[in-house]
């Protein structure tokens, strides 16, 4: 008979192998997925992994990596300190599209103005918007108690009619020919999140996650907050005769994620998608929360699961047109990565003993 | 604007259309509440339901096997969940994202060659006499038969909570496992049973929206139903009865800005479309002070050791 014993303390070996022996196993089956649809399953992993790394046309994937993985670190970023504190933010997706429209709508106020001033007000337009929309499901917890997981849901479906509603209405290009979506951000100098070095994919999204993961790093290891963080999703209870306020910390961890959330919106709609458009949001909201479980919660990691979810992302655009694979078959590989790498993590508190069953 | 167009016996009977999916999911969900498992896969399930269900009936021709594949489909999915949480010991919120997740990529893949194809009718209730009568005739009698079968349900669980031996010791798992556990219950069992009768709940209600509410396959067609059942539960402090007023409730607003936006309205169509997830945030705030309800053991994960 197989026993789960707990261990006295977690593994260390087994908490950094889980992501590892996640992503072979979901290789592995993603394989067998993509040849139950008629695809060559090793063509596949390889045009997924592979090509746009070192392929033939490596030179236009690589700065991509950089353009999807920006977002997704960023939101991670946020995400991981709610989760680790126990505080289930889903709503990213909503706060990352609010964060675009009011970066975006200040941009477009100053339209066709020309000034250095007009894009920094449009960062911190956009985390403003995120931070906001976060603070509707924080206020409501602290509040009257409501769930936040519901509530910050909800906010996503609010949001998207919200993006609709502009895109079609106040924020339309008056020059569009009556087309929904607004002026393209990327003819104007003054807000265009252009590239930092070009060819590179480096534009000021890429910078700012690469500074969210040291400050995150930094909080979480050298600051009294972020023990607080780690304390409290820990032991609750502990953290509350410690004397940290639930309260606050609710806020804290809902005000971050949706200000991060936030920018990486505001840096998509005036760099790489140019314009708010009523399909403007590609759900990297929620595949943040599968990279920041891929990333253990720890900033590093979620570096290095970013890189790797946008791999998947870039990849799968490839299989799409150069094997056929449907786009639905890169979402059911990024969902089947997060179920591998939750069943594995049991791995890392609990020891498999095989135990022979007692006589009676 | 034209409201006289909005015609109130119609109304009544295409809120109780709207209502079904929810009050099914939302049944299931709080059994599996009741048991002390927190399953926010509700919406993936949900969508698995909506086209296996689909795809079974579009290819048998019969819509009660289409229905009968939805049920088996949904509990499939949450067998998945219950292996996380049961067995792997994985933390139930991140799990039952997980199930949404990939319900959502899975749906989609399976429905590639359903998208523009109509489902076979659904027969629908047809007494002679009753169903003909004025206004009574198309709420009451009117109907397909899963949505008397979701009122049905609803009545059973509250029967199975409230008077059985099986729905006391539901409840002792959802209340204390240490407790039922040393009374020799078998907890893991008993939730995994939960958890499969919500999955095949929430199949149910997804294909009701393919089969019947809409009736056609598009992908994520759910929509965040799943998701509003889940507040439902809350909403109605794990009762079955507050369930189905809830359900209905919701349907009403749903229906009401539906009728609203045909009606051509002077407000525009995105705001109307907002108000059910509006609603929703509001009765969460309003309904959340009040947590007596709530299965004590709720999303705790247990292991025999402890």
């Amino acid at each position: 008979m197989i026993v789960l014993e707990k261990r006295p303390e977690p593994s260390r070996g087994w908490s950094l192998a889980t992501p590892v022996v996640a992503v072979v196993a979901t290789m592995i089956f993603g394989g067998i997925v993509f040849g139950l649809l008629g695809t060559n399953p090793v063509a596949a992993i390889a045009t997924i992994f592979w090509e746009p790394l070192f392929g033939e046309f490596a030179f236009y994937y690589r700065p991509q990596l950089l353009v999807k993985g920006a977002p997704l670190v960023l939101i991670a970023i946020g995400l991981s300190l709610g989760f680790r504190a126990g505080i289930w933010n889903i709503g990213a997706e909503g706060q990352y599209i609010v964060g675009a429209l009011s970066g975006a709508a200040i941009g477009l106020a100053f339209y066709p103005a020309e000034g250095w001033y007009i894009f920094p007000l449009m960062v911190a337009g956009g985390a403003l918007g995120g931070w906001a929309w976060a603070m509707i499901p924080g206020l409501l917890k602290v509040r009257f108690g409501t769930n936040e997981i519901l509530v910050s849901l909800m906010l996503v479906y609010v949001a998207e009619q919200l993006l609709a509603s502009m895109s079609l209405g106040l924020l339309k290009n008056p020059e569009g020919f009556g087309f929904p979506g607004s002026r393209n951000l990327q003819q104007y100098p003054s807000a265009h999140n252009a590239e930092l070095i070009a060819g590179t994919g480096m534009h000021w999204g890429v910078a700012t996650a690469m500074i969210a993961v040291i400050l995150a790093y930094v909080l979480l290891n050298r600051h009294m907050l972020g023990y607080q963080i780690r304390l409290t999703g820990e032991a609750p209870r502990a953290a509350r005769f410690a004397g940290v306020r639930p309260g606050r910390l609710i806020l804290f961890c809902l005000g971050v994620s949706g200000a991060l959330a936030g920018l990486a919106g505001l840096f998509e709609v005036s760099g790489p998608a140019g314009q708010v458009s009523i399909d403007f949001n590609v759900g990297y909201g929620f595949t943040a929360i599968i990279v920041a479980f891929l990333g253990r919660l720890h900033p590093v990691g979620i570096l290095l699961a970013g890189l790797l979810m946008a791999l998947t992302y870039i990849g799968g655009e490839i299989a799409q047109s150069s094997l056929g694979l449907p786009a639905s078959a890169i979402q059911v590989f990024q969902g089947m990565l997060l179920f591998f790498l939750l069943a594995l993590d049991v791995l890392t508190n609990y020891r498999i003993r095989l135990v022979q069953r007692e006589r009676s | 604007m034209d409201l006289t167009a909005i015609n109130p016996v119609l109304l009544v009977a295409s809120l109780m259309v709207a209502a079904t999916p929810l009050l099914l999911a939302a049944i299931g969900e709080l059994v599996v509440e009741k048991s002390g498992v927190l399953n926010l896969g509700v919406e993936g399930m949900m969508i698995v339901g909506a086209i296996c269900g689909f795809a079974m009936a579009v290819e048998s021709g019969s819509p009660m096997l289409g229905f009968a594949a939805a049920a088996a489909g949904g509990a499939l999915l949450s067998l998945l969940f219950a292996l996380l949480t049961q067995v792997a010991l994985a933390n139930q919120v991140a799990s039952g994202l997980a199930l949404t997740l990939f319900g959502l990529g899975l749906s989609a893949l399976l429905g590639q060659g359903y998208v523009g194809v109509k489902p076979p009718p659904s027969p629908r209730l047809d007494l002679p006499g009753l169903s003909d009568l004025p206004v009574v005739g198309p709420i009451l009698f009117g109907h397909d038969p899963i949505l008397y079968l979701g009122v049905v349900l609803t009545a059973c669980v509250w029967v199975m909570l409230k008077f059985t031996r099986a729905g006391l010791i539901l409840r002792a798992v959802g209340e204390s496992h240490d407790a039922a556990h040393a009374l020799g219950y078998p907890v893991v069992r008993i939730r995994i049973l939960a958890i499969m009768f919500g999955g095949a709940c929430a199949g149910l209600g997804g294909a009701y929206i393919s089969l019947i509410r809409v009736p056609q396959w598009t992908e994520g067609m759910t929509a965040g139903i799943g998701w509003i059942a889940l507040a439902l539960v809350v909403f109605a402090s794990w009762k079955p009865w507050r369930a189905l007023l809830g359900a209905y409730l919701f349907g009403g607003v749903t229906v009401m800005q539906l009728n609203l936006q045909a009606a051509g309205v002077a407000i525009p169509v995105e705001y109307l479309a907002m108000s059910p997830y509006l609603v929703t945030i509001l009765v969460l705030v309003i309904l959340s002070a009040d947590r007596s309800g709530a299965p004590a053991a709720l999303g705790r994960i247990f292991h025999a050791s402890n």
